[in-house]
């Protein structure tokens, strides 16, 4: 079995072009679904029964926050690999994950607050979502919070990994633990979503929404990656050749 | 791992009982320093005062916020005692010493912690009675409040063990320690509150005491193998 593949994903220089050769594909995909998913949401699809035309701010909403709980896992998960294998390519991309998925988590909190205000007449409403997104968004701040308060670049990786990790072990118990204060202590939310009958002509376009965003954080995530990649390797010697190529 | 339990061995003392000693030596140092000790429990005190003050002297009301006011005021004052716990071992070396000892770093500093909890989390424990006399609790519901205080208390150091591990290298730490800790002691903010507010109510508070307990638990488990590996990479 050759291992070679997976060695060469812990090269900078292979990742580096690699990434440069993949932006491309997973930014015009992306263009093209979210494009795509925005006309089939804001002009095919028809108005809701209750909402009117005020749901269509679900296809950002959703796919917002579907991004910030998946870039935290992605970031958790490569901060562990770094950890543990000390590769040091994980770290970087650990390091690029933050404030992408700080901008979904903020824009799921401003979408969700905008939605709010239409559906239940005011901007902040403590509903489990909301708030367990809010402090997703401290996670998030703490984080990158840490990174910049240290100077060395590995320790800055290595402490802020321990910190990511100890961060996805305590997002379900926050999650659960707000979804029951909230049950206890508010009456069900005026909104029901109810998903599973949503006609295809509203929930195609979703996907595509979704599926874009994913896309989207793939093709920002590189570009991050790359940079991260210059800013660690800057002393190296094939940095030269690969940005005068 | 294997070397640090062949090097404990070799030196004879067994990770227990260095647990114990480091137990006893930061008690003992605690205690010379008594005015340190106070100052996270003053801090208790004038928090819950500025509540009436802020709010409005009637009794009545004040009962309904106490759950709030006296488990916000725990957190910031066990995120103040939180610079008590690493700060001076790791000025004066002695933290380096531990983690070259060749003992088993967590167990070092699981006894740190739980050193730090008898000194900061269990006199607040025994406080948080007086301050919910001062917010118009009944008495009958102040065996509920020392109960979830107590617990609470263990899972708030365990989990600020991993943030002061975290930020022993930075400078002027607070804020940045308070913005790591905070969101990872909500769930405790909320069973505690909840409990105080069950007690307060007179009905009875054993199920978010139950999830208090679990958390404690499960930072028991998991808190100082991350605090160790915090501390090993800040004193790199």
């Amino acid at each position: 079995m050759a291992w070679t593949w997976f060695h060469r994903l812990g090269s900078p220089p292979y990742i580096y072009g690699l990434a440069a050769r993949l932006t491309p594909w997973f930014a015009w995909s992306a263009a093209v679904l979210i494009i795509g998913g925005l006309y089939g949401g804001l002009v095919l699809a028809p108005p809701d029964y209750q909402q009117g035309d005020d749901f269509r701010i679900i296809y950002v909403h959703a796919p917002s926050a579907w991004m910030s709980l998946m870039v935290y896992s992605t970031m958790a998960i490569s901060a562990g690999v770094g950890l543990i294998w000390r590769i040091k390519i994980a770290h970087a991309v650990a390091a690029g994950c933050a404030p992408i998925g700080a901008s979904f988590t903020f824009a799921a909190l401003v979408t969700g607050s905008l939605w709010g205000e239409r559906m239940w007449g005011t901007y902040w409403e403590w509903d489990p979502r909301l708030t367990s997104e809010l402090i997703l968004l401290f996670l998030y701040l703490g984080y990158m919070g840490l990174r910049s308060a240290m100077d060395d670049t590995q320790r800055a990786d290595r402490a802020s990994a321990v910190l990511a990790v100890v961060g996805i072990v305590n997002v379900p118990i926050i999650h659960y633990s707000v979804l029951w204060w909230n049950s206890l202590h508010q009456a069900p939310s005026v909104m029901q979503l109810a998903k599973p009958t949503m006609p295809p002509s509203m929930l195609i376009p979703l996907l595509m929404m979704l599926f874009g965003f994913t896309v989207l954080f793939a093709a920002l995530l590189l570009v991050r990656l790359r940079a991260e990649i210059l800013n660690r390797e800057r002393a190296a010697s094939w940095i030269r050749e690969a940005v005068t190529q | 791992m294997n070397t640090s339990v062949i090097e404990a061995s070799s030196t004879g003392t067994s990770a227990l009982e260095a647990a114990r000693l480091v137990l006893a030596r930061d008690i003992r140092l605690a205690l010379r320093k008594r005015g340190q000790l106070v100052q996270p429990l003053a801090f208790f005190a004038i928090v819950t005062t500025l509540f009436p003050l802020g709010i409005s002297p009637e009794l009545s009301r004040l009962r309904d916020v106490a759950p709030g006011v006296l488990w916000v005021a725990a957190l910031l004052s066990s995120l103040l005692a939180l610079e008590f716990l690493f700060r001076d071992d790791a000025q004066d070396g002695t933290l380096e010493q531990h983690v070259l000892s060749g003992q088993s770093l967590t167990w070092l500093l699981f006894a740190k912690t739980v050193a730090h909890w008898l000194l900061t989390g269990l006199p607040l424990a025994v406080m948080a009675p007086l301050a919910g006399l001062s917010l118009g609790v009944p008495a009958a519901a102040l065996s509920g409040i020392v109960a979830s205080v107590a617990i609470g208390s263990v899972a708030l150091s365990l989990i600020g063990s991993i943030g002061a591990a975290l930020t022993l290298g930075v400078k002027r730490s607070g804020a940045l320690l308070s913005l790591l800790t905070l969101p990872l002691s909500m769930p405790v903010l909320i069973f505690g509150a909840r409990a105080t507010e069950l007690a307060i109510k007179g009905a009875g508070f054993a199920p978010p005491l139950y999830l208090l307990g679990a958390l404690a638990v499960l930072g028991i488990t998991l808190a100082p193998l991350a605090a160790a590996a915090a501390v090993r990479i800040s004193l790199e």
